[in-house]
């Protein structure tokens, strides 16, 4: 399987470089690393959910106990997990750091991936969530701490869609 | 079915006194205004909306800081509305979780009941589904159905007091609070509540 092993090193790096020591998470095929990464540190806890929207709430519990959190999924999983976020992160001002795959855009082979990924941005456009690609491993860690210091400061959700190009291997 | 005498406002107060030192929230309505009515504490939180989610909050909470005991009071209709959070909670199990279910066979405080009890929009459970079974076949170490005071009170307390993932399902009557009026803003109980949570018992 072509995902990138060193680059998900740098992803989880780098999430672990801003604070975070929760993850929850539903696995799709870009994300078997860093997922397994995570369960194999014993400095993070692993929530493995069964629905995205959950991941919303406990990331809420966790920063309300006083620790930092991510969220792990794919672009249809963030649009599972919408009320959740209206109804948790934007309604009480909770921050939220979403770690999206980002499937169905340019080069996406797979037919059902391809609905989700047009409606992603706009989503998140519509919700005022503010978002950034990750395509390069060299903005990995910047734009990590861009992203969890807005979260943090404006108490709000904020979503970074993790690309091809950072996390698949084989030239499409 | 059943004919549930318990009332909600009996069981909050029976354990309002053990909740104290617990970080404890609530779901929307007749829950939050009933214990809120018996006095607001800085570590209630009162989840106003995403129905279904008030666990999986605790379950944060609960990983975030295993030494607080977190007493999550949830209702029939939001626990439906996530049965997958069931098996997250039973997987991950924290110890220190209490997990109260009152079951009024109906969607009360989102207009699914009126005065007198009379329930116009029920819930699976008034049918059968029975929400303790549910619980401990998804995973939970401890599940108890309960229909007397006296039985509510002694699961409650033992669960409060005790060192293990627990659920009980309190079938309750389904009738409104005597008042929904909280002077609490959300974002006030949103922010005192992290704040009463970080600074008695540290994190981890």
């Amino acid at each position: 399987m072509p995902v990138s092993v060193a680059n998900s090193q740098v992803v989880y790096d780098a999430m672990k470089g801003v604070g975070v020591r929760l993850v929850s998470a539903l696995p799709e095929t870009w994300l078997v690393h860093l997922i397994r990464i995570a369960d194999d540190d014993p400095d993070m806890t692993l929530v493995r959910l069964a629905k995205e929207e959950e991941g919303v709430g406990v990331s809420a519990g966790a920063h309300f106990a006083g620790v930092k959190s991510a969220m792990l999924m794919q672009n249809h999983g963030f649009l599972q997990a919408i009320n959740g976020i209206v109804g948790v992160s934007l309604l009480y001002k909770i921050p939220l750091l979403m770690l999206i795959t980002d499937r169905g855009t340019f080069g996406e082979k797979d037919p059902w991936q391809t609905e989700g990924g047009k409606h992603t941005r706009p989503v998140l456009d519509a919700l005022h969530i503010a978002h950034d690609d990750l395509s390069r491993p060299e903005d990995v860690e910047p734009k990590m701490a861009q992203a969890m210091t807005l979260a943090q400061s404006s108490l709000s959700p904020v979503a970074l869609l993790l690309q091809r190009d950072l996390m698949w291997e084989e030239p499409n | 079915m059943g004919g549930a005498e318990l009332k909600r406002i009996d069981c909050l107060k029976a354990i309002y006194p053990e909740l104290e030192d617990c970080a404890v929230v609530t779901i929307m309505g007749a829950v939050a205004a009933e214990l809120y009515s018996l006095g607001h504490r800085a570590n209630f939180f009162y989840l106003e909306h995403a129905m279904g989610l008030a666990s999986s909050i605790g379950l944060g909470i609960a990983l975030s800081q295993p030494n607080r005991k977190v007493v999550v009071i949830d209702g029939d209709g939001s626990v439906l509305m996530n049965l997958g959070g069931l098996t997250t909670m039973a997987r991950s199990r924290p110890k220190n979780l209490v997990h109260l279910i009152f079951d009024n066979e109906t969607l009360l405080s989102v207009g699914g009941g009126a005065p007198g009890g009379y329930k116009w929009f029920t819930t699976a459970t008034s049918t059968g589904s029975d929400l303790a079974g549910i619980a401990k076949a998804a995973g939970y170490p401890r599940a108890q159905l309960v229909r007397e005071m006296e039985d509510f009170e002694k699961a409650a307390l033992d669960a409060i007091n005790g060192d293990e993932l627990s659920c009980i399902v309190a079938k309750v009557e389904a009738e409104m609070p005597k008042s929904f009026l909280m002077d609490v803003h959300m974002l006030e109980n949103r922010f005192e509540f992290p704040r009463a949570l970080q600074s008695k018992g540290g994190v981890n």
